[in-house]
């Protein structure tokens, strides 16, 4: 058996914003394997991206972790000062490639300046050195290694992508959470990225969180699978028991509402209504005022999750 | 066979690009996007043709310009067998714009945020005349909100947009469309910022709706799947021309232009068996920029079939390969 590269158990972390307290990460727990790919989908405003910066410990002001546990190969992160943090942890063992971030490089440095900025600020590197490993990582991902000089408004929105994944690896981390890094691009693109991924995750042996609101995504590159809903985990396993036999009926009703490239579809499932907002979500299961199935138990408790099978568990009274 | 309702015939946009100073005093001739580049196509009433194809091959442009928010640079466009380009009169084209709707992608910038939901719905009432008293406008609005399931209305039309959620604002944004009564609907990216679990609902009731309401859709999109299940036809376009054209199915399950193939094979599907493989992309290189269109075949540089002396120097006609699917490739059919 491979060993758990990241544990993560009753993580909560909340923005105290000035509306009220949003409970974006609400209890999850769960693990993540040596080279596996984790595949986390749900509706905007779940949770993903600001799980995704807890586990950089970097949480976005006004959120803070309180309570549970986040740990990378046995020590626990909870908790080290920031300096220790930004010395041993972030990037160098967890990285992200940020939502959005080809469109945030900056436009009046080149790409090779943006590159090696933190080679020369985490690693103590030279110049030239960490010029050099900036073009290795380049062609790592695909791209010619004369990038380093050109500007990014001279690239392509997947060549600005590669960039970012490239920098995202540059400190050889051991996790890589890649948030919604096809969402903005177009398909042929997006399959190039998805290919992009597949092979880092081989040749490099990388352990990754792939984030994405598309489930069909999801599927093309997922080993396991966690669906949020509402700031929890509702159902977590190997993805092909969460695709052939879903448990949570959120799952069921999500997976039932893609069309198919191949098939002939009668009719569309939809979820009626809209998720709640995190700052007075549903008592119970956060799902229930959606869900065909809702009983009086949903209501009042919390369902926690629970193993349906072997490696699948769903969090619903109903299992 | 009924007349169509639409039809657009060699029509094109090219949108000219501003020359720099030294280009300009050099000279240099004026450039210009070919952002739509002689299209054809028909379709039949309470029918949805879809228009599929990678951002800014001209779907939107297209959609626009049988708004008739741009003049086309040629070429003309026939609603009911009327030539739309010959409409001049404010009259005339007021009468054009209470027949044909646009549903945009964005839910919230179509809306004007100071506006409340009432507003928002009534504007089109007060342009057109519709409705002699208030209490009348307010019934037809109130009947327009529940066809899209927005209800009791009452408790949506004080509301502004911001405080509906994005597939609620998308309803709204059809009812807008509705409200009218069109003969025909451009829905531009309607659900491609919205949730799964929201898109469903919103292509499940421009469904419904075109049943009712008898409306005949413009569905533009770059998502193949959402075009399988609503489309009945589907036109692939690449710069600025249709590259294949036919039943939404017939195109799906049997392309023929190499383009539409590269399309298909790289649509991401929910199977998880697929993980473990590297899929292989039929295509090479990356969309040429709009201002600097390839001679001969426009997708030749990125075909893996391109004849040399052939592709590269000849321009390809739109032939009908079979009953009702068109192709724009030399080797249609040999490939
Ligand atoms: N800095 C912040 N302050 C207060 N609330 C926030 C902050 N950032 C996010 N939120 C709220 O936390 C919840 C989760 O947001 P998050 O960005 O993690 O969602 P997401 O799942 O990544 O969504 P998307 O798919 O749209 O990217 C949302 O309700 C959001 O409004
Ligand atoms: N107003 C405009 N001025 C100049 N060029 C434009 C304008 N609108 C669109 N274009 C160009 O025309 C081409 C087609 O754009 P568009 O119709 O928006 O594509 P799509 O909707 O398929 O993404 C693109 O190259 C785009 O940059
Ligand atoms: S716990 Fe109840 S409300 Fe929640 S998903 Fe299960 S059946 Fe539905
Ligand atoms: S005409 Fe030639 S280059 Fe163009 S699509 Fe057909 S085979 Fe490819
Ligand atoms: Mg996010
Ligand atoms: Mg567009």
């Amino acid at each position: 058996m491979t060993k758990n590269i990241l544990e993560v158990k009753n993580l909560k972390m909340y923005y105290f914003a000035s509306r009220g307290v949003v409970k974006a990460v609400d209890d999850l727990t769960f693990n993540i394997k040596k080279g596996e790919v984790l595949g986390l989908a749900g509706e905007s405003g779940c949770g993903k991206s600001s799980l995704g910066f807890t586990l950089m410990g970097m949480p976005t002001p006004p959120g803070k972790i309180v309570g549970g546990s986040i740990k990378m190969e046995g020590r626990e992160l909870v908790g080290l000062p920031e300096d220790v943090l930004r010395k041993e942890i972030r990037w160098q063992k967890i990285a992200m490639i940020f939502q959005g971030a080809m469109n945030a490089l900056n436009p009046v440095y080149t790409v090779g300046y943006q590159m090696i900025e933190p080679l020369l600020y985490h690693m103590g590197m030279e110049r030239e050195e960490a010029l050099d490993k900036a073009q290795k990582y380049l062609e790592l991902v695909g791209l010619a290694p004369d990038i380093v000089y050109r500007y990014p408004h001279e690239l392509s929105g997947g060549m600005k992508q590669r960039v970012i994944i490239a920098m995202a690896l540059l400190l050889e981390p051991e996790l890589v959470i890649a948030d919604e890094p096809t969402t903005a691009l177009d398909v042929v693109v997006q399959a190039q990225i998805i290919n992009l991924m597949k092979k880092l995750k081989k040749e490099l042996g990388l352990s990754m969180i792939f984030i994405t609101h598309d489930l069909s995504i999801l599927a093309e590159i997922s080993d396991r699978i966690a669906i949020m809903y509402a700031g929890k985990i509702v159902e977590l396993g190997d993805s092909k028991k969460v695709y052939y036999e879903p448990a949570h009926p959120y799952t069921q009703k999500l997976l039932a509402a893609i069309p198919r490239l191949h098939e002939d579809v009668e009719r569309l499932e939809f979820i009626p209504g809209q998720p709640p907002n995190l700052i007075t979500p549903p008592t119970g299961c956060r799902f229930h005022p959606r869900c065909p199935y809702a009983m009086e138990v949903c209501r009042e408790q919390i369902p926690e999750l629970k193993e349906v099978d072997k490696d699948h568990y769903a969090a619903c009274w109903l299992l | 066979m009924s007349e169509p309702v639409l039809k657009v015939e060699k029509l094109k946009k090219y949108f000219p690009i501003k020359r720099g100073l030294f280009e300009a005093l050099t000279g240099h001739p004026e450039r210009v996007v070919r952002a739509v580049d002689g299209i054809n196509f028909e379709i039949r009433k309470q029918e949805v043709f879809a228009l599929v194809g990678e951002s800014g091959c001209g779907k939107s442009t297209t959609g626009k310009l049988i708004m008739k928010l741009w003049e086309p640079t040629d070429g003309s466009i026939y609603l009911e067998g009327q030539d739309v380009t010959e409409l001049k009169t404010q009259e005339e084209i007021r009468d054009y714009r209470r027949k044909v709707q646009m549903i945009f992608q964005d839910p919230f910038s179509s809306m004007n945020p100071r506006f409340r939901i009432y507003d928002v719905l009534e504007e089109p009432l007060l342009i057109h005349g519709i409705g002699e008293t208030r209490a009348e406008r307010e019934e037809i609005i109130h009947k327009a909100l529940e066809m899209v399931r927005i209800t009791p209305p009452e408790d949506y039309v004080g509301r502004f947009p911001h405080q509906l959620s994005g597939g609620q604002r998308q309803r709204v944004a059809i009812a807008r469309s509705l409200i009218l009564n069109p003969t025909f609907i451009v829905a531009d990216e309607p659900v491609s910022m919205l949730d799964v679990s929201i898109r469903a609902e919103i292509l499940e009731l421009m469904k419904e709706l075109k049943e009712k309401m008898s409306v005949t859709y413009l569905y533009i999109t770059h998502d193949m799947s959402t075009a399988r299940y609503f489309a009945d036809y589907m036109a692939i376009m690449y710069l600025g021309r249709i590259v294949e054209m036919g039943p939404a199915k017939v195109v799906i399950d049997n392309p023929i232009h190499p383009y539409t193939r590269a399309l298909l094979a790289a649509v991401p599907e929910p199977i998880p068996e697929r993980r473990e493989i590297i899929k292989e992309l039929p295509i090479k290189g990356e969309v040429p920029n709009a201002a600097n269109i390839p001679p001969g075949c426009r997708f030749h540089p990125r075909c893996i079939y391109m004849e040399k002396g052939l592709c590269d120097v000849k321009h390809p006609q739109l032939i009908e390969y079979e009953h009702g699917h068109w192709v724009e490739c030399h080797l249609a059919g040999k490939i």
